[in-house]
């Protein structure tokens, strides 16, 4: 069993000034996941007559991008390529101190605790990020479209990105880069992007400055921490989209 | 096209375009500067012709210029923005987990360079202006009432390197410019989109550049020091 100090940004609100609170917290099991670790600590606090710890979880099994926490000074932790709800206490020693903050971005504002709003990522998703398909009846099977067998795999690579916002939260500049190249890759690699290509990453960029993230410098950290390992290949695709979209445009 | 530097990804371009424009630029002056170590008669002579021929002097030299001041300001555009994008920021990071000191630190570097380049401007190019163009001495020699004096450049060039101090910030400015090329060389053809087999087999000449190029600025700065 493990015996631990955490130190948890607590944030009453959105406009509460929030600030960092230690929490002692013992017997903790090295098999346990880190959100079952927060779980613990959060009946604690409720057995105490505590407001418990505000933080996002929907799936626990790395699928659906909701879990969100910078942990020690990483998003979704020390280990490589999982979320947060992946990460298990074995990754930690007994006496360990664990900073647990949220995702820091003017595009993700603190709505709790540990809760960040990423509805920017919606709205760039949907100034762009889709297809316009028949759906009357008529719709043609996808698959009846012959795909380079190295395109399809690279749309399917791209499409894994769960919109988790690990690259915005581990970006020194806070630039949402990766998750809308992936985003406009996966539909600039088949066919059926083809038809709204130029206004797709025109209106997904457009949107992605609007929400006021930061500028990629290229240092590649979005790349290291994403928990399903998108690539930077993703970005200069972007980019070559973007310009010859402006071209065009 | 209208507007394309307004967005975040036409304002990488520019700042990469400007990046490899004064990477050429800097293979160019390194090649001029290493004749005055083998020999110190070509050197001369090429720097006569670049210091007076005109397409150098009215047209190249100003994009040059233009060049270094947009590569700068641009710099410390995206900066204040990049720092506007997070204003609170987290109370632990552990960013050498995930990228290079010379990828997050691209201003530092960039600063210690242009400092340098302030240096460097006083050092020869205010002085070239002066001779050339307020008192009017296109001649290049030493002494301009002499045309069997010799040209100038070579002697100018091993006065400027007597000073160890001069010297000494020469060498860490270019270790420092090192650092920034190190990060920069690759970040400019990702940034124009260039991320393929091809570009990640410059990745070795790049790091050749970036350090190969400061260290024979270096080397010629020694040179002329313990030479003189």
């Amino acid at each position: 069993m493990m015996n631990l100090t955490l130190k948890i940004w607590r944030q009453k609100n959105a406009s509460d000034k929030g600030k960092m609170v230690d929490y002692p917290l013992s017997g903790i099991s090295p098999d346990m996941s880190f959100l079952e670790m927060l779980d613990v600590l959060n009946q604690e606090l409720i057995g105490k007559g505590e407001e418990p710890v505000a933080f996002d979880h929907d799936c626990r099994e790395g699928i659906c991008g909701t879990c969100s926490l910078y942990i020690n000074g990483r998003a979704h932790g020390p280990a490589t390529k999982i979320t947060a709800c992946q990460l298990h206490m074995r990754s930690f020693k007994d006496g360990d101190t664990i900073y647990i903050e949220p995702w820091r971005a003017e595009a993700f504002p603190v709505v709790k605790d540990l809760i960040v709003d990423r509805s920017s990522f919606d709205r760039i998703q949907q100034a762009g990020g889709f297809i316009s398909v028949n759906t009357s009846g008529n719709t043609q099977d996808a698959n009846a479209i012959p795909i380079e067998k190295e395109n399809a795999d690279k749309a399917f690579d791209a499409a894994t990105c769960i919109g988790c916002g690990a690259c915005v939260a581990s970006c020194k500049n806070s630039s949402a880069m990766l998750f809308v190249s992936a985003k406009v890759s996966q539909f600039a690699l088949l066919p059926q992007g083809q038809v709204e290509a130029t206004d797709r990453v025109l209106n997904m960029v457009k949107q992605m400055d609007e929400e006021g993230f930061g500028n990629c410098t290229n240092t590649g950290a979005c790349e290291v921490e994403c928990p399903k390992g998108i690539s930077l290949e993703n970005i200069a695709r972007m980019n070559r989209e973007y310009l010859s979209a402006s071209l065009k445009g | 096209m209208s507007g394309i530097l307004n967005s975040s990804i036409g304002r990488k371009f520019a700042m990469a375009l400007s990046a490899l424009f004064l990477m050429v630029f800097l293979l160019q002056h390194f090649s001029i500067n290493i004749l005055s170590v083998f020999s110190p008669d070509t050197f001369n002579e090429v720097s006569h012709f670049m210091g007076t021929f005109w397409v150098v002097q009215y047209l190249l030299q100003p994009v040059l210029i233009f060049g270094v001041v947009f590569h700068f300001v641009m710099g410390f555009v995206l900066e204040y923005q990049n720092n506007k994008a997070r204003k609170v920021g987290y109370a632990k990071t552990s960013r050498a987990a995930n990228s290079t000191w010379m990828s997050r630190n691209m201003l530092l570097t960039g600063l210690v360079v242009l400092a340098f380049l302030a240096l460097h401007m006083y050092d020869f190019w205010v002085h070239e202006m002066q001779v050339k163009y307020i008192q009017g001495d296109m001649s290049g020699l030493i002494n301009p009432d002499n045309a069997e004096s010799g040209f100038r450049y070579y002697e100018e060039l091993r006065e400027k390197f007597v000073d160890p101090i001069r010297v000494g910030f020469y060498a860490v400015s270019f270790v420092l410019l090192a650092l920034h090329l190190l990060h920069g060389f690759n970040s400019a053809f990702q940034s124009v989109g260039a991320n393929n087999k091809y570009v990640k087999g410059l990745k070795g000449f790049s790091k050749v550049y970036a350090i190969g190029i400061p260290v024979g600025f270096i080397f010629i700065a020694l040179f002329h020091h313990f030479t003189h």
